[in-house]
């Protein structure tokens, strides 16, 4: 593990350690960049960010198409042809209309249409955009309050960590789903209104702040962990010893030491965020129509999976590549930064 | 010995009151609108808002309100739903418990099996393509949105195969009691089962190879094997055995938690008419009397299932039950 404390110059074998490796980081990016698995999942993950960014490019510039208004009376040119986007049922009397399937031609409707007539892989597109940056942020946003919290209660120890500790155990004990869902259900049906502020029902911020918060116990336990050890070690005792204030041993001598933890979370919990943030869109409590996110795609697929599968297979295909590649990576970054926390259950 | 079990039992009642505090104020505290409102329904008729004020002690102060919501769930149990008129919601919840439970159980069974042989036959090939393979596949399934995941088994098994040798015994979505036709109700839940399964096989068998590769250099491990037992029997009897002991704590936990409510999503995509699906059509009306009382009895059977298993574990662990560990 890395060391914060200044090396003397004088300890002959840091000065050989120094000139042999440059820095705990440094190895640590070394020893990433050498990992396929990684490096392989970080430019999946890049190329699906890009993809998704590139949503509008591709609705307005290549499919012509707008992903957010129904479109059921709409036609589309296929190898010359004007094809209708809701189409007669295959069954023997065609009765009722089944929206166009699967053509496979960039910018025909590669992926069909939804029950709406909407372009499916342009809603993929826009879709991955809110999971993404609704992933993205919500990790972010809970690894930030699990640090400040594992920090406190971890250095602080004594009464303040008793009532940290407890107040995550009980949140903890709370299935993470129902939670989530009991803080989404009030929310989105009326919003929420805080003094001043109010946050409409479909803002963004709604569900990043509800999967941050459910996840924050499962967070800081790690970082609780290894702050009551890095208080107890020689080097923050001497601090101590000498006479730095508290402020300061945390910021100079803890948090350095506690990035790696919280490094090697961070795509677990984008992984794990994600996922919730699927389940629930899925359920019509996250990301609110007409919006799209992969959760909501794969809700409006729901009803069409035995006709028109590909609207709810394709989106679910995204969250496990997606998944996937945060998972390989966070196994790398674990493997990398060598951070081993025994006890850490799962979301 | 007796000291420990207390104290125990004394954190699990601090939690279950904290655990009701919570799910209250979330409910009643949120910022935003007046929680009348939201228990009174969509469209309410303001006598039904002015009752609802009443009943609930709205206009008295939070405490108030708190006792006066406990009371109602857990000691006379006639919560009522707005939305559907007069129903009593608490016999409801209790009614979907067995659907959840049948499916949890299977499930459990599922998992339990599987990740035991993959996490095993990963650590005795350590290192080897089948290893690696191994835990490639826990990390897919640990990777599948579990309600893609069974749309996708409907997918195959209701429509797409559902005409050849391989899914003709599927039966169309739904729940079959056991005491009516315990056949139909293994052959309606296999497909759930498994579908449930695939994320805690990913999880567990990775635990279970990491645990029995750590435990390789252990002391006890080495005199196994100095006194000259074949390495399988090395593995099973000695390796396995210890490494169960986290497999074991992290089932209880995972399990209590799937049947208070983890389980919602295969539920609701299996159409088996248990808690979580409960909790679903709720959602969707807005029923908010029925999922406070799903979220808050819930949350109570993983909080006393959790002190069941810790209390077994202080029985089973002889390091534990001395205090050594």
């Amino acid at each position: 593990m890395t060391t914060a404390f200044p090396s003397s110059p004088a300890a002959p074998s840091s000065a050989a350690a120094g000139r042999a490796s440059a820095g705990p980081w440094r190895t640590a990016g070394r020893v990433l960049l050498r990992n396929r698995g990684a490096m392989a999942s970080l430019a999946v993950l890049a190329l699906v960010g890009v993809a998704c960014l590139l949503a509008p490019v591709y609705a307005r510039d290549v499919a012509h198409t707008d992903p957010f208004t129904s479109n059921v009376a709409g036609t589309v040119m296929l190898d010359g042809r004007q094809l209708d986007i809701m189409q007669p049922n295959d069954n023997p009397l065609h009765l009722g209309l089944s929206p166009i399937g699967p053509t496979w031609r960039v910018p025909a409707y590669p992926l069909g249409a939804d029950s709406q007539g909407r372009d499916v892989a342009a809603r993929l597109l826009y879709g991955g955009r809110n999971s993404l940056l609704i992933a993205f942020s919500a990790a972010a946003l809970c690894i930030v309050v699990a640090a400040g919290v594992g920090i406190v209660a971890g250095y602080a120890g004594g009464v303040v960590d008793a009532v940290l500790s407890r107040m995550m155990d009980i949140m903890w004990a709370v299935p993470v789903y129902l939670f989530a869902i009991s803080l989404s259900i009030v929310t989105v049906s009326q919003g929420l209104r805080i003094g001043p502020f109010t946050v409409a029902s479909d803002n963004l911020l709604i569900p990043i702040c509800i999967i941050a918060l459910v996840y924050v116990p499962y967070a800081a336990r790690p970082v609780r962990g290894r702050v009551m050890a890095l208080r107890r070690s020689e080097f923050v005792t001497a601090a101590r010893g000498l006479g730095v204030p508290g402020h300061r041993i945390v910021l100079r001598d803890i948090l350095p030491n506690v990035t790696g933890t919280l490094v090697v979370l961070a795509p677990l919990m984008t992984a794990l965020a994600l996922m919730a943030e699927s389940a629930l869109s899925f359920l019509s409590i996250g990301v609110q129509a007409p919006a799209a996110s992969w959760g909501t795609i794969i809700q409006d697929g729901e009803g069409l999976i035995y006709t028109r599968p590909m609207v709810a297979v394709a989106p679910g295909l995204a969250i496990i590549v997606v998944v996937l590649a945060l998972n390989i990576l966070g196994d790398g970054m674990r493997d990398a930064l060598d951070v081993r926390d025994g006890d850490r259950g799962r979301g | 010995m007796a000291m420990a079990i207390l104290r125990r039992l004394g954190q699990t009642l601090f939690v279950l009151f904290g655990i009701s505090v919570l799910v209250f104020l979330v409910f009643f505290a949120t910022p935003g609108a007046d929680p009348t409102a939201r228990i009174a329904g969509r469209n309410a008729s303001p006598q039904t808002i002015a009752r609802v004020r009443v009943e609930y002690g709205f206009d008295r102060p939070l405490p108030v309100q708190y006792v006066r919501m406990m009371e109602k769930l857990f000691v006379t149990r006639d919560l009522t739903s707005y939305v559907n008129r007069g129903e009593k919601v608490v016999p409801e919840v209790f009614q979907a418990a067995p659907v959840t439970v049948s499916l949890v159980t299977g499930a459990a069974a599922i998992w339990v099996l599987a990740a035991v042989a993959m996490g095993t036959l990963a650590a005795a090939l350590r290192g080897t393509w089948v290893d690696r393979g191994l835990m490639m596949l826990g990390l897919v399934g640990i990777s599948i949105p579990v309600f893609w995941l069974g749309q996708v088994a409907n997918l195959l098994t209701q429509s797409r195969y559902h005409d050849s040798w391989l899914f003709s015994w599927v039966p169309g979505l739904g729940y079959v009691p056991f005491t009516q036709d315990p056949l139909g109700w293994f052959r309606a839940l296999v497909i759930p089962w498994i579908t449930l399964a695939v994320l805690f096989v990913g999880i567990y068998s990775r635990v279970l190879r990491a645990d029995l590769v750590a435990v390789r250099g252990e002391d006890f491990m080495r005199t196994a094997r100095a006194k000259g037992l074949s390495p399988a029997r090395v593995l099973l009897f000695h390796g396995l055995r210890t490494s169960m002991i986290t497999f074991v704590s992290l089932f209880g936990l995972d399990f209590a938690q799937l049947v208070g409510g983890g389980a919602l999503l295969t539920e609701v995509v299996f159409g088996l008419q248990g808690v979580g699906r409960l909790t679903y059509q709720a959602l969707g009306n807005l029923d908010l009397p029925l999922i406070m009382a799903t979220v808050m009895y819930s949350a109570v059977f993983v909080v006393i299932a959790n002190a069941v298993v810790d209390m077994l574990y202080l029985l089973l662990d002889p390091r534990v039950r001395d205090g050594r560990a």
